[in-house]
């Protein structure tokens, strides 16, 4: 008897033998854990990867301080409800330094409070594998990267240098202090994600769903107010409005878009549709997607 | 006001409906990879943005961008260039990131589709060869007008030598040359008659244009003699080489599961075949039997599990296996040898050396290997077979290779996953090459060590001593053998049996047909490592005393030994001191360029960086430095050091 493995079959059973090679040659590896809906799917691979024993490494949330309070809730309760080791990591000195992304802008936040926090958390375990989510649809460069991709000891990639990957031989071989970066959904599409998220029924963080926020509107995005530190610039107002975020990051850098998709089948909807005129390269038909369009003009939703 | 909320409800309620339809199709979709190749002029470009373009990638925005900068920069007039869709990335390329592989996706109702997108130039053959690692299909471009080219001949080559068994050869710009059946038939046949060779089970020629579409979709009216299916026809229905599950089962473990005492599991991807709970299944190292007695995974127990699936798989006993070992058919087992001859890309800067070690890697094995004998290198223009001593970057050649255990693996023709290895520098950790395996040359199983019953301990205990070898490197002229003749005369008026292994003296007899390339001190440090390990063998202290310039030889020596039986001595004198010394007038003639590959000079010396003992000579004695041979020694345990002794009572 023989079974044919759907595509995400494939794409599944890849990643997973991805992080069991991690877990099997390197002497200390990480999870990158960013809370988002890629780090849900990764998630639940490694818990699959390892079952019925628990993922063997710890998981990294680098906590700029400034994240949606939703995503530290939904962080802390899936660290309860799948026991893994939970890591969280702030840089002390931005903290000390006051950096906030209204104050400092957004580059010089992402720098100090996302960049150089994560620099620090892996200097300070000493970890030589991490694994991220990142995806080789979402960028040009991105698909040129490999699955093992090697830094050395200041933390970089160089592209020119990437050591060739044949079939499923991974080299997982570093001197001290140089690292492997190593992402197991690279051949995943957005599509794929969401599909597994349905498929798998994978908690995600509740605000990727459309529900009443309080909304401002600050230089065209419209920004959730999450916390007391966000000042209301005179003539801004304060409004309910039902909206959804497609990612998630630090709220006051993170717009929101108008929704009322409550459901994984409208999220998705909305996504086929939106893609068509937004996002380059998107893998989906577009017959489908153009019919969906044209309903929603006619007001379906 | 419930009438219009109801309404919107249901409307809701079937686009969820339409979504759920959609993502249930989506789930059935099977994947194939493929890659694209042939030189830049033969339209590769121009074939991808229109497969995208056509399966309906490319948006209306897009679209409207696309036509403006077809008008401007375009080389079609008022048309489309499709090629324009691609060079965003060619752009970047500029920027440095060119040489390498980029992985493309998309779908189409029938199946979803990973593209290797590799560059063409004969330069860059790793990276075409990493992507045709992982691709069930080629697509090899040919320019109609061009005909077969070199560069068609190489990139068929690859994807033979990588076991891609399924070839399109797309006869792209078939509208320069009036459709014509003629010319088309005339380049298949040509094709044809060099890919004979290659071992393709199949090879679908399509005429096709890229600029216009013919048959890149759908079928051209153009091409009414054609009736064969369009590019992507072909591509939604080629079957998938899915043999995979009827071949014996190979299942190499990554890990052993042990989350406690009641649980031990073997986690891994089936390479082969299938199984099932029940079923009698072998450890290929060890030969030992058992059943399969559970088939693990996070959506519960499997009744059976095949090729491609990442599993953890419960035995019925207790059986030793680890990461590395395979549990195999009964019936069909792999081979188990450390000797094998294999194809070998080569992908590193510098050479491929037969005689130096490198560390072998299959999907979950590791073991440290040596090229013993490169057979030829093959010309992969003309596929002639040519007698070589290196591989240079790109070069393929055919080798035995020698591994320090054995492996357990099959040929590659027959497993792709099983036969396949990749070769790491020791040193640096780089990826030099990739290999894939023909046959074992002996079976390690037939060959039984000569069990004797006087071994190395007896022989040692007769003398009364703990065998070693004491490596000196450094310099020609440095002092070595001054001091290694010194500790050498101490050691015997301790009644201790030793032998000196000189540089010189081993050039004159055992080593005279070695010169002084790399190749050759290579192989000049593996004999000498073998006789010292002899040695040892037989009891006796061996000092070595050799230039030994090399890190990866003396880390190779120091392997063959076992624990604590080697020390590595670095005499460590100046180059402008060894000059002035220049005891036999060497360093007078190589500065003079009359002799070549003088280390120091116009060969590099590699310093040790954690010799067992570092020896700065300039200002010291001979008796000094030797003192401290023997200090190491004793700490050693080799020999008794009594002013020591009598300090620590």
């Amino acid at each position: 008897m023989t079974k044919n493995l759907t595509h995400l079959q494939r794409l599944e059973a890849e990643a997973i033998h991805i992080f069991r090679e991690v877990a099997a040659t390197f002497a200390k590896p990480v999870m990158l854990y960013s809370i988002g809906k890629d780090s849900s799917v990764m998630l639940h691979l490694a818990m699959k990867a390892f079952y019925p024993a628990k993922p063997p490494f710890p998981f990294l949330h680098v906590d700029s301080t400034w994240k949606f309070k939703e995503m530290i809730a939904f962080r802390d309760s899936e660290a309860k409800r799948l026991g893994f080791d939970l890591l969280v990591h702030s840089n002390q000195e931005g903290i000390e330094q006051g950096i906030s992304p209204f104050v400092h802008g957004s580059n010089t936040h992402t720098h100090i409070m996302k960049t150089v926090a994560l620099r620090q958390a892996l200097d300070k375990y000493g970890f030589d594998a991490a694994f991220g989510g990142a995806r080789r649809d979402e960028e040009k460069s991105r698909a040129k990267e490999r699955i093992f991709s090697f830094r050395n000891a200041q933390h970089s990639w160089d592209p020119k240098n990437q050591r060739p990957e044949m079939w499923k031989i991974y080299n997982t071989r570093v001197a001290k202090g140089e690292s492997i970066r190593v992402f197991p959904i690279s051949n995943w599409t957005e599509l794929d994600i969401w599909q597994y998220i349905m498929q798998e029924e994978i908690p995600i963080v509740p605000l990727y769903f459309a529900a009443k926020r309080p909304i401002v509107e600050r230089d065209g995005m419209l920004i959730m107010r999450d916390d007391e530190r966000m000042q209301m610039l005179p003539g801004e107002v304060l409004q309910d409005k039902m909206v959804r975020f497609r990612t998630l990051g630090c709220y006051p850098l993170t717009g929101a878009v108008e929704s009322s998709a409550t459901t994984l089948p409208e999220i998705v909807g909305e996504m086929l549709v939106s893609r068509t005129s937004e996002r380059q390269g998107r893998m989906i038909d577009k017959d489908e997607a153009g019919s969906m369009e044209k309903k929603k003009r006619e007001g379906y939703f | 006001m419930s009438k219009p909320a109801q309404i919107e409800l249901s409307a809701a309620e079937a686009a969820a409906e339409e979504i759920n339809a959609y993502m249930a199709e989506q789930e059935k979709k099977s994947l194939l990879r493929f890659l694209t190749c042939g030189s830049v002029d033969d339209g590769k470009s121009t074939l991808i943005g229109r497969l995208l373009y056509d399966t309906k990638l490319i948006f209306e925005d897009q679209l409207a961008a696309l036509t403006n900068d077809s008008r401007k920069h375009g080389t079609n007039g008022e048309d489309i260039d499709f090629a324009l869709l691609v060079d965003g990335l060619e752009a970047e390329r500029e920027q440095g990131i060119t040489i390498d592989v980029a992985y493309r996706f998309f779908s189409t109702p029938k199946r979803k589709f990973i593209v290797a997108d590799t560059p063409g130039h004969e330069q860059y053959t790793r990276n075409m060869a990493t992507g045709a690692s992982t691709a069930d299909l080629a697509i090899v471009l040919v320019d109609a007008r061009q005909g077969v080219l070199q560069q068609t001949r190489r990139h068929s080559f690859i994807a033979s030598l990588l076991g891609i068994r399924n070839i399109v050869l797309a006869v792209n710009k078939i509208d320069l040359v009036d459709y014509s059946e003629e010319i088309f038939d005339r380049i298949v046949e040509e094709y044809q008659a060099f890919a004979g060779k290659l071992g393709f089970n199949s090879i679908q020629s399509i005429p096709l244009s890229a600029r216009y579409g013919d048959n890149v979709i759908g079928a051209s009216d153009k091409l009414p003699w054609y009736k064969g299916p369009s590019l992507l026809e072909h591509l939604e229905t080629v079957p998938l080489d899915r043999t995979a599950e009827e071949r014996p089962f190979r299942f190499p473990v990554q890990f052993v599961n042990r989350p406690n005492l009641d649980f031990r599991g073997f986690a891994g991807t089936i390479a082969s075949g299938s199984v099932a709970p029940g079923d009698e299944v072998v450890v290929a190292k060890s030969g030992k039997t058992s059943r399969v007695k559970r088939i693990v995974t996070w959506d519960g127990d499997l009744d059976r599990a095949g090729e491609g699936e990442a599993v953890t798989i419960v035995l019925e006993d207790e059986v030793e296996v680890s990461r590395g070992n395979m549990l195999v058919a009964p019936g069909a087992r792999p081979e188990v040898a450390d000797q094998f001859a294999a194809h070998l890309v080569w992908f590193a800067e510098h050479a491929l050396i037969p005689g130096r070690s490198y560390i072998l890697r299959t999907e979950t094995d590791q073991v440290t290997a040596t090229i013993t004998d490169l057979k030829h290198r093959i010309d992969i223009n003309s596929f002639a077979e040519v007698a070589a001593k290196s591989l240079d970057l790109n070069e393929v050649g055919v080798c035995n290779i020698s591994t320090q255990e054995p492996i357990a693996f099959d040929s590659y023709k027959s497993n792709r996953s099983t036969g396949s290895f990749i070769l790491i520098d020791r040193l640096t950790n780089a990826t030099v090459g990739a290999g894939m395996i023909d046959f074992a040359l002996r079976r390690a199983s037939n060959v039984h060590w000569q069990a004797l019953d006087v071994d190395k301990a007896s022989r040692a205990a007769l003398k009364d001593q703990k065998p070693a070898v004491l490596w000196f490197t450094g310099l020609s002229g440095s002092g070595k053998s001054t001091v290694a003749n010194l500790v050498e005369k101490r050691l015997s008026s301790l009644g201790k049996h030793t032998y000196i292994l000189d540089g010189d003296n081993v050039r004159h007899g055992l080593n005279r047909d070695l010169g002084f390339t790399e190749e050759d001190r290579v192989e000049n440090i593996r004999r000498v490592g073998e006789v010292a390990k002899l040695m040892v063998d037989a009891g006796l202290i061996v000092l070595v005393s050799f230039i030994s310039p090399f890190r990866s030889e003396r880390r190779m020596a120091r392997e063959l030994l076992g624990d604590g039986e080697f020390m590595e001595i670095f005499v460590d004198t100046p180059f402008e001191e060894c000059a002035r010394r220049d005891p036999k007038g060497l360093y007078a003639k190589a500065l003079r360029g009359e002799i070549k590959n003088f280390t120091g000079v116009d060969s590099p010396y590699e310093a040790p960086e954690n010799p067992e003992l570092h020896l700065k000579t300039v200002g010291r004695t001979t008796e000094e430095l030797a003192s401290e041979v023997e200090n190491l020694l004793a700490e050693r345990g080799i020999i008794f050091n009594y002013d020591q002794s009598s300090w620590s009572i």
